[in-house]
């Protein structure tokens, strides 16, 4: 096995264009399991902790860069971050144990390719963009787009995810992320819920984003959440629609971890629950 | 014996002074079984099957021997055959057919992660490697594994031939059930017809593994001229040497064994998985064998302990006083006979004083691990469900459900329904102090559920022996041969110390291996403290002889005019007061010139094992809207006879009832159709964390045994009992629903809530 420690993500992008079996490796909490469990045997190993950007978060255009290398603890220690976007902050930090924040990254999160992934519906609900580096250059994908199914992502050979742009915030916005696990920590969620939502003066909800994970193939955006409550102040009768919405959304399958029945019947209760979270903070900014 | 009991004031007895193991344990100088390295070594690798159940027709491991750098394979043509009679092993009966089978294949693969195979190798990367280089043609079978469907007819058979046993006429068709037990006292139809309520419930449980954090372990090596030593992290030591000796032909004392420190066996360890193959590897590749499995193949190739169908009736009177108690049992063994249902079937009852008992059981074989024990083997399954039919019964009656037990609870004189009268025990005592304790008494918070259950384990005595060496400077260094695994020497330790008056901190003991010491029983059974205990005490009271000898040497007058007192040996009777007393210290310095060395020496077979009861109570609470039971306090009263070290004896009651916690809301083997385990390791099979549980409170009550010289009874095992029923008794008040089915995962409590409120719209 090669590993490699690139300067810079072109470089990083061609050593993984030229491998078949090449893997990138941020904080390893997926891929070195993987290794040592023989699900995956790379035979080049890249490591892009090296690189500047993928380790760095900066306020740009009034919104957040993060580099996709940023580590959970990072992202709890930023002085700002934590205020504007406290359900991401706090999906991310779901993540492992203290051990496992020292080392993981929102970026290999996303790559790993779980559909239970933690800190992915609160990217997704917050609107993130994800920019991407290849062999021919940059682009921008959204979060939603990236996982296709489980271990499949839409990036083509050789690309790198850099970083995720978090946008600008209005005043009254907050976002908020609860899982479901059957224990309190060191378990991957059966049901994860992101709400993401702005209100007017008077407290009428202008933008409202809401994302699920663990209850489809992949992460999803529930377009029907925004309908539920954009226009509304957020009462029972809007909760009641959120929660129908999240439960119509849900395509799970049984397993070792839950039930169909059962995550649809969580997904619909952890709706209400982080809408109200997320409400109550944007009410307080 | 009992000389101290009655007159129970200790000096160090009872104290909770650092465990002599502490200092290397929490710096990471303690040898666990896979810090052991011997220059040279090879790494050994297992093959394992992929298949819950095939016919092995071949097994080519040409290409695997031809790679550079494997140094040796063996495969079931290595090991002879083994009579399939239950022959002794020192004080077990064991049937090596089995243990063979378990430790390789022959015929068949039995359950997915059997053993196939081993290779040793100059590193991990080429053992790997080889291992898939190895052929096996498989005749893939039908599979099964749940008991119920392994004892319906047709179901496929794990062990060709297999017929009935405790059957008469025995059966002309070979089946899955190995045997069928039954223990009754008295006439259950009769009591049945007395009662007023009779109460009949079916409940299962899934197998649940002993989740030590220490994976199995070892290093074998074997000399040129046949001799060996093996390092393993094991329960029992000289287990682990007769049976390898067995397996392998060789004479017992080529072999030369020796425990690490263990994290953890919980009744795991118990048994030799790797062992022989290390040594088999190590004999035909010339060099030490290392072998450390994965925490997958911990948990696809290692017992677990049984998953069960229970079914029980009791019947009562209005006033609450059972008048009868039916059980049958089918208990999963794996793949081969010998699931702990005798002792589930034993149990059942035992917390109560009753007249007419039935319970019948069934040792079902499928296509999973062979079971191992895992503390209080058999208990903890019936008596949950006993216990939980019980609380059923309460709550239909009306009455406390401590009231209920304290009406029906077994004492002193009471006869077991598995045979022998209750000589002093502490079941009441333990009720007392549940309905007096300020848990019993707080008051509840909103959708919480308060349980209590009672406990019952046997506990054993068995083959022990200790050496203690009284040193030159008057310390004493102490031999013994069960494994540490709870704090043992620690208690060893202040009982050699309290009988010789001697400072804790002189008595230094240590684990021996099986060359150093006759014969040991493994730490299981919760003996050692009991077993071990009564042997130091014996050596101890050897050098207080011996050294009462040395003084009236000294002072030329009968050995039995020197009497011990407070530390002290001095001259009594007549001669009282004309020599200078002398302490152990200085009787040590001379003891050269007295006639020797001074060693306390007790090979013994402990009698007197005491049974302990144990009384829990348990608040748990739910989350209505997704079904999540939460253990909001706890508290586990257990009667320890007498507890050496309260805080080990703590740490007991604490780590059962955590295991049981674990075992009544989240552990379980989650099968697939393909009959594969879909959960070997430690994120989805899950075990508590510690943010999972509260503070969980003890109480000791001190009944002390009587055949013991401090009072000690066994107490490792019953505080794992009791917790599966007193959180379903909690779990009921809290859902205002009963659950039959462990564990209370919240998809099945959410459904079950769910169906009762549709029923009760309906
Ligand atoms: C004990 C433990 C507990 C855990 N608990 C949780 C949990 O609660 N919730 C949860 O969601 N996850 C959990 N995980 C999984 C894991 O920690 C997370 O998925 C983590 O975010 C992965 O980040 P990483 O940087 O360590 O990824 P890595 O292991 O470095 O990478 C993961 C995958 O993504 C690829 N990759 C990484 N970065 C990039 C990139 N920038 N561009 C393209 N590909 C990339 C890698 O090649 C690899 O295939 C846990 C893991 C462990 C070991």
């Amino acid at each position: 096995m090669q590993y490699e420690s690139p300067d810079t993500l072109e470089a990083a992008a061609k050593l993984l264009a030229s491998a078949t079996d090449a893997r990138i490796l941020a904080g390893g909490t997926d891929l070195l399991v993987q290794m040592r469990a023989e699900v995956l045997s790379p035979s080049l190993v890249i490591d892009i902790k090296k690189v500047t950007e993928t380790r760095t978060i900066k306020e740009e255009n009034g919104g957040f860069r993060i580099g996709a290398a940023v580590t959970g603890a990072e992202l709890k220690e930023h002085p700002k971050l934590r205020s504007v976007w406290p359900g991401l902050v706090e999906a991310a930090n779901l993540i492992g144990s203290t051990q496992v924040q020292g080392r993981c990254t929102m970026g290999g999160n996303l790559c790993n390719g779980s559909p239970a992934a933690d800190s992915v519906p609160a990217l997704i609900a917050a609107g993130a963009v994800a920019t991407v580096v290849g062999p021919n250059g940059r682009r921008d994908i959204k979060v939603e787009d990236v996982m296709l199914a489980p271990r499949k992502l839409a990036l083509t050979k050789g690309e790198i995810i850099a970083s995720f742009f978090l946008p600008a915030r209005g005043a009254h916005a907050s976002d908020a992320y609860l899982r479901f696990i059957p224990r309190t920590e060191m378990d991957i969620a059966v049901v994860g819920c992101a709400v993401s939502l702005a209100l007017d003066a008077s407290g009428t909800c202008t933008a409202a984003r809401m994302s699920l994970g663990a209850v489809a193939a992949r992460p999803l955006l529930v377009a029907d959440a925004a309908k539920a409550l954009i226009g509304s102040k957020i009462d029972d009768a809007a909760l009641t629609k959120l929660e129908a919405a999240a439960r119509a959304a849900c395509t799970p399958i049984d397993d070792k971890r839950g039930t169909k029945e059962f995550r649809i019947d969580v997904a619909g209760v952890l709706a209400k629950r982080t809408a109200l979270i997320a409400l109550e903070r944007a009410r307080k900014k | 014996m009992q000389e101290r009991v009655k007159s129970p004031k200790f000096d160090i007895i009872g104290t909770r002074p650092i465990r002599p193991d502490g200092a290397d344990k929490v710096t990471g100088r303690a040898k666990f079984g896979a810090d052991h390295k011997i220059a040279g070594q090879l790494v050994g690798k297992v093959l394992r099957s992929p298949h819950p159940h095939a016919r092995i027709k071949s097994i080519n491991i040409a290409k695997a021997l031809a790679l550079a750098g494997v140094k040796a394979v063996v495969t079931r043509e290595d090991f002879k055959e083994q009579s399939p009679e239950f022959i002794p092993a020192g004080e077990m009966l064991v049937n090596y057919r089995d243990v063979l089978r378990n430790v390789l294949a022959r015929e068949k693969v039995l359950y997915e992660g059997h053993a196939v195979a081993a290779v040793a190798a100059t590193s991990e990367t080429i053992a790997r490697q080889a291992l898939k280089l190895i052929e096996v043609a498989y005749e893939v079978l039908p599979h099964v594994i749940n008991e119920v469907e392994a004892m319906k007819p047709g179901a496929p058979i794990v062990e060709d031939g297999m017929i009935t046993a405790g059957v008469t006429p025995p059966p002309t068709t070979p089946s899955n059930v190995a045997k069928r037990v039954e223990f009754t006292l008295g006439d259950v139809a009769k009591g049945f017809k007395d009662a007023d309520v009779i109460i009949e419930r079916e409940f299962n449980t899934k197998p649940v593994h002993q989740g030590y954090i220490e994976p199995h372990a070892c290093v074998a090596s074997v000399s040129e001229d046949g001799t060996a030593e093996l390092w393993t992290t094991t329960q029992g030591h000289w287990i682990a040497r007769a049976h390898c000796a067995k397996l392998l032909g060789w004479d017992i004392t080529k072999l030369r064994v020796t425990s690490s420190e263990i994290g953890g066996g919980f009744g795991g360890k118990t048994v030799v998985y790797m062992e022989p193959l290390a040594l088999a590897l190590s004999q035909k590749s010339h060099r030490p064998v290392k072998m450390v499995m994965s925490r997958e193949e911990v948990f696809r190739a290692s017992g677990p302990t049984s998953g069960a169908n229970i079914w029980v009736k009791i019947g009562a009177k209005k006033d609450g006083r059972i008048v009868a108690g039916e059980a049958i049992l089918k208990y999963q063994a794996g793949c081969f006979q010998g699931s702990p249902v005798q002792p589930g079937c034993m149990c059942a009852f035992a917390p109560y004083d009753l007249e007419n008992v039935k319970v019948v059981g069934y040792d079902v074989l499928s296509n999973r691990p062979k079971v191992a024990a895992y503390r209080a083997p058999g208990g903890p399954i019936s008596e949950y469900a006993v216990e939980s039919v019980v609380d059923e019964l309460a709550a239909t009656l009306k009455i406390d459900p401590i009231e209920l037990r304290l009406k029906n609870a077994a004492k002193e004189g009471t006869k077991a329904a598995y045979g022998p009268k209750f000589g002093p025990v502490g079941l009441v005592e333990c009720l007392e102090a549940a309905k007096n304790s300020p848990h019993w008494k707080a008051p509840l918070g909103k959708n919480q559920g308060r349980g209590m259950a009672s406990g019952f384990w046997f506990n054993i005595g068995g083959e022990t022996t200790v050496s203690l060496q009284l040193n030159e400077d008057g310390t004493l260094t102490l031999m013994v041969g069960t494994p540490d695994i709870g704090g043992l020497r620690a208690s060893l330790a202040m009982m050699a110390a309290e009988e010789l008056k001697v400072p804790y901190a002189k008595v230094r003991p240590i684990i021996a291996d099986t060359s150093s010491l006759g014969y040991n029983f493994l730490t299981g059974g919760s003996r050692a403290t009991f077993s071990s205990g009564m042997a130091t005490v014996e050596a101890a009271r050897s050098i207080i002889k011996q050294a009462s000898g040395r003084a009236a040497k000294l002072w030329e007058i009968p050995e039995d005019a020197v009497s011990f007192e407070n530390g002290e040996f001095r001259p009594a009777g007549d001669n009282a007061g004309k020599h200078k007393p002398m302490t152990l210290a200085d009787i040590a310095k001379v003891a050269g010139k007295t006639g020797g060395s001074i060693v306390g020496y007790a090979a013994i077979s402990a009698q007197g094992a005491a049974p302990s009861f144990g009384v829990h109570i348990a608040d748990t609470e739910v989350d209505p809207e997704t079904g999540k039971l939460t253990v909001t306090r706890y508290t586990a009263i257990q009667d320890a006879g007498k507890a050496i070290h309260p805080s080990y004896v703590e740490g007991q009651f604490q780590g059962g009832a955590a295991q049981g916690i674990g075992w009544a809301l989240s552990e379980e083997y989650i099968y697939g159709a393909d009959g594969k385990l879909q959960n070997a390791g430690f994120l989805d099979y899950r075990i508590p964390v510690a943010s999972d549980l509260p503070m969980l409170d003890t109480i000791i009550i001190e009944v002390p045994n009587p055949r013991h010289p401090y009072g000690v009874r066994g107490i490792g095992e019953t505080p794992i009992i009791p917790p599966m029923a007193a959180i379903a008794a909690a779990a009921c008040k809290a859902t205002g629903v009963r659950m039959f089915e462990l564990p209370m995962s919240p998809p099945k409590v959410l459904k079950a809530m769910k169906d009762a409120k549709a029923g009760k719209k309906a």
